[in-house]
């Protein structure tokens, strides 16, 4: 069935109420179930809930074949925790059938590409997949499609039954004895502990994992006690320096700068950028550095950002400290500057996935926001943007909370190159929609800006503030002018993922992409 | 192939880029920036056997991307060298707009690539007299010798000074208040200016000195120079800034330009505008003060 | 042309191409690879087979390691390594002609 982005959705998924993507705020109004977990009563008083190993914790839990084992990505591309469970569950335990239920994966999970290739990891809910686990999922490997959802539809999904989670793992920087969790005061810091929090409301058993034991209570506790059912302490739960960078600095790139320049430019033009506005970026480096010149026009008119959400990083960090944003709220922290802040300075806080982005919550963070600076692997004509598959069809991206926060917006912004090498970025058809393309307004490329159609209001705005825009076809002309037009991706009929939208519906499917011939 | 109109010798040249002609990823789009000339580069940017390369990959530039209004000079290998011919012959081949000649010191230098790059105009079948020139002077013979360096050929537009080799020559080097080059950059505009061509300014090399480069420019400015040669995308935006002309300076342009014609045709050649004695003199500094406006987008109006 | 002995031109930078040819046996042998080979591929080779003709070489084994170079690029990389395999690259090249 052909979705509202124009996708072909096949028949098989649409069962057990499964929809097509029908549109912005398509569910609005609409009741959801929530789910419950079945837990443990632990009645009688207990010393300590420490494990001796992760063995013992997953036995404890009843760990079995044919489970959904959760994980959070808050320590990024240095985590240690998804290889080591999975590593005793399947080759200690011998458990195989699994589903790995994670926040994001990216190449430090690349180990669990050969569990797939064995058929021991059978199905991969996540955000983000990138290195060998992105190829072997994208050479249809896994045996159900993986399942790609937004940092909003995670916590959407859980809340609402449609994951369920047998044992949520929790890697903890510190924890004391009972399972009292922060993100701070170990040696494996990460900040926020965001995306860990519905897992431990939502999962049957909890097992925290640290490499910092503290004394009880170790307070205020990101993920509590009352959820966790064992504590395993083990040498190191990630690697420090891939965790959080030293600090996120902003580009020095020309281009980048050009581009955040004219971001910082549309975002002054409009009615929102006004005392008080709310405001996201990525970290990407024409986002980030958006924060440089929009600070530049606060200034100038005298306003204050009221808040600004997100993944946080240093530059967000220091405009807080300046006393020129009024309250930072932090679902994942980026570098150390954000980490060693969180919490400690003041009005910089801590939320949960589902507070900051799920649609299906009566009023989450994305929902109030003015403006959100996001960037994209691809865009189309469409406003359709791409940010899971490289061009070449493969899986190696996450559409994070992109989705979320550009649906809840009131002006979403994508700032990219025109091209990248030969690769055109504004083009004809995005290979896998993760943003539908009415939730996206402008988009600021090194080239010319475009403004989505669907925002006249947007297009009066940048005329009268004298700021020149052209059309997106224009713009994909341009691209193609420059690399050629490049050939369609010739895919098998093999689903190697789904896409959900937000909401729940589907947006988009990934297919098993046919090998290429030069001849 | 990308048709480029015939290049004006006397144009907007706040800015000149240099990009290294070898390195694909930086020519493919150099335009984008908004820099008046573009700088491609032959010569101390490619290395010395890359020389052949970088003309393949420079003639395919020249013809395959489209540079808009930005002008495109390449900065050729000096005469001393086995390149210059070569480089010349891929120049006018491939519709450059200008010639930078390197290391220039006499008016004999200029009219040896002139004589070189006619003959390339006749061997391409590009029109006569298309392809311009202008000189770098980079020793103190080329300073000395800069009058008639610049009043050397209908085709010069203008001269600049290259401050690394010159301030070698000198023993010198790079001085906060300009003391340095101050003479030389004297000696060349005057110059320049006697044979009614443009003048340019040397680089300025420390990208993390923000300040200091400021400084350089609005000495640049405040000395008379149309322009500076720049290493660096973010260095264009100072520049454009500092050459822009005031508002003051625009309507005191655009009141002047008026009254000269209304009096013109009058028959009046002496006058006043706001209590200040004005004739036909003022009118081309006017009038430069007007498209420089226009360039810089502050000025709408028809006068020029 | 003749290739005569074996030649290279390019780099292995971001938007450039590195190519090396060699004297081959009677018909042109192409080896490519590309960062952009799903997309680009095809063009890539028509582009280093259609230069290769103009150049008039018949005879010559080409490996291209691409690494999403524009067209323009491509060719002037091509030109290069032939005319540097006949020792014929610094002087005297037919601008507008043969190259173009």
């Amino acid at each position: 069935m052909i979705n509202k982005v124009g996708r072909d959705i096949p028949d098989f998924l649409l069962k057990d109420g499964k929809e097509v993507y029908q549109g912005k705020n398509y569910m609005d109004g609409k009741y959801i179930q929530k789910a419950s977990p079945r837990t443990r009563r632990y009645e009688k008083p207990q010393e300590s809930k420490i494990a001796e190993s992760i063995v013992k914790a997953l036995k404890d839990c009843g760990a079995k074949s044919g489970m959904t084992f959760s994980f959070h990505h808050h320590l990024r591309d240095g985590d240690f925790v998804v290889n080591m469970v999975m590593k005793a569950a399947i080759e200690e335990l011998g458990l195989d059938n699994l589903t790995i239920a994670a926040t994001s994966l990216g190449s430090a999970h690349d180990p669990i590409a050969d569990y797939i290739e064995q058929g021991k990891v059978v199905g991969i809910q996540t955000s983000g997949i990138r290195g060998r686990m992105g190829e072997v999922v994208s050479a249809g490997k896994l045996k159900t499609p993986a399942i790609i959802r937004s940092h909003g539809g995670r916590p959407r999904a859980i809340e609402g039954g449609e994951v369920h989670i047998d044992i949520a793992f929790i890697a903890a920087p510190t924890s004391d004895c009972v399972g009292n969790c922060r993100g701070i005061g170990g040696k494996s810091n990460c900040g926020s502990m965001g995306y860990a929090m519905t897992d431990a409301k939502y999962a049957d058993h909890v097992v925290v994992i640290t490499d910092c034991l503290v004394d009880f209570p170790n307070m205020p506790a990101s993920v509590e006690a009352i959820d966790v059912d064992a504590v395993v302490v083990v040498d190191s739960i990630g690697n420090p320096k891939k965790i959080a960078s030293a600090a996120a600095r902003i580009s020095q790139n020309p281009r980048d700068l050009m581009m955040a320049e004219n971001v910082a430019k549309v975002i002054a033009s409009t009615p929102y950028f006004k005392e008080g506005f709310s405001f996201q970026t990525g970290v990407g480096g024409p986002s980030l550095a958006a924060n440089l010149f929009l600070e530049k026009y606060m200034d100038e008119r005298e306003i204050k950002m009221g808040w600004a959400i997100g993944g946080i990083c240093g530059p967000m960090v220091e405009l807080l400290k300046k006393g020129k944003v009024g309250k930072v709220i932090d679902v994942q922290d980026f570098d150390l500057d954000a980490v060693n802040s969180i919490n400690q300075t003041p009005n910089h806080f801590e939320m949960s996935a589902s507070q900051y982005a799920n649609p299906a919550n009566k009023g989450a963070f994305v929902n109030k926001l003015d403006f959100v600076v996001l960037a994209a692997l691809e865009i189309d004509t469409g406003f359709n943007v791409n940010v899971l598959t490289g061009s070449d069809g493969v899986l190696r991206g996450a559409p994070g909370g992109h989705p979320d926060t550009a649906a809840g917006s009131k002006c979403c912004i994508i700032v990219t190159p025109l091209v990248r090498g030969r690769m055109a970025t504004v083009c004809e058809h995005v290979v896998t929609v993760t943003t539908p393309g009415d939730c996206v307004d402008v988009l600021v490329t090194d080239y010319g800006i475009a403004v989505n159609p669907l925002r006249q209001d947007l297009v009066k705005c940048l005329d009268d503030a004298g700021i020149k825009h052209v059309s997106i076809e224009e713009l994909k002309n341009k691209a193609y002018s420059l690399v050629g037009r490049p050939e369609d991706l010739q895919w098998e009929d093999k689903v190697v993922a789904v896409l959900e939208a937000r909401d729940g519906t589907i947006l988009d499917v990934v297919k098993k992409i046919k090998p290429y011939s030069i001849n | 192939m990308i048709p480029r109109p015939r290049p004006e010798r006397f144009r907007l040249r706040r800015t000149m880029m240099f990009m290294n002609a070898q390195k694909p990823g930086l020519i493919k789009d150099a335009y984008i920036y908004g820099v008046d000339s573009i700088m491609l580069d032959l010569e101390d940017a490619v290395a010395e056997n890359q020389k052949d390369s970088a003309r393949f990959s420079l003639y395919h530039a020249l013809k395959t991307i489209d540079y808009g209004e930005t002008e495109v000079i390449v900065r050729i290998n000096g005469l001393d060298t086995p390149h210059w011919q070569e480089d010349i012959r891929v120049c006018v081949a491939g519709g450059a707009d200008g010639i930078r000649i390197a290391k220039c010191e006499s008016a004999n230098d200029v009219k040896t690539v002139e004589a070189a790059v006619e003959k390339a105009e006749e061997e391409f079948g590009v029109e006569k007299g298309r392809t311009l020139l202008m000189a770098a002077l980079e020793s103190p013979k080329g300073i000395l010798n800069a009058y008639e360096i610049c009043a050397a050929s209908e085709r010069m537009f203008g001269v600049a000074i290259s401050g690394g080799d010159f301030r070698k020559c000198m023993q010198t080097t790079p001085q906060r208040d300009g003391i340095d080059m101050v003479t030389a950059r004297g000696l060349m505009l005057i110059a320049a200016r006697a044979a009614g061509v443009q003048c340019f300014d040397t680089v300025f090399t420390n990208l993390d000195d923000n300040e200091g480069f400021i400084a350089e420019v609005m000495q640049n400015k405040a000395m008379g120079f149309d322009g500076k040669s720049l290493i660096n995308p973010k260095q264009i935006r100072p520049v454009h800034e500092i050459f822009t002309p005031t508002e003051k300076e625009v309507i005191q342009a655009e009141k002047i330009v008026r009254a000269v014609r209304e009096n013109a045709a009058k028959g009046l050649g002496v006058f006043t505008v706001d209590g200040k004695m004005i004739d036909i003199a003022f009118l081309p500094g006017a009038e430069r003060t007007l498209r420089l406006a226009r360039a810089c987008g502050m000025y709408e109006g028809d006068l020029v | 042309m003749e290739i005569l002995k074996p030649a290279m031109a390019g780099t292995l930078e971001s938007s450039d191409a590195q190519v090396t040819v060699e004297p081959g046996d009677g018909k042109i042998e192409l080896s490519l690879e590309s960062s952009v080979m799903n997309q680009y591929g095809k063009q890539i080779k028509a582009t280093v087979l259609e230069t290769l003709d103009r150049l008039g070489v018949k005879s010559a084994r080409v490996t291209m390691v691409d690494k999403g170079a524009l067209d323009c690029t491509i060719k002037a990389r091509v030109e290069c390594a032939v005319f540097r395999s006949c020792g014929k690259s610094e002087s005297g090249i037919p601008w507008g002609g043969d190259v173009r």
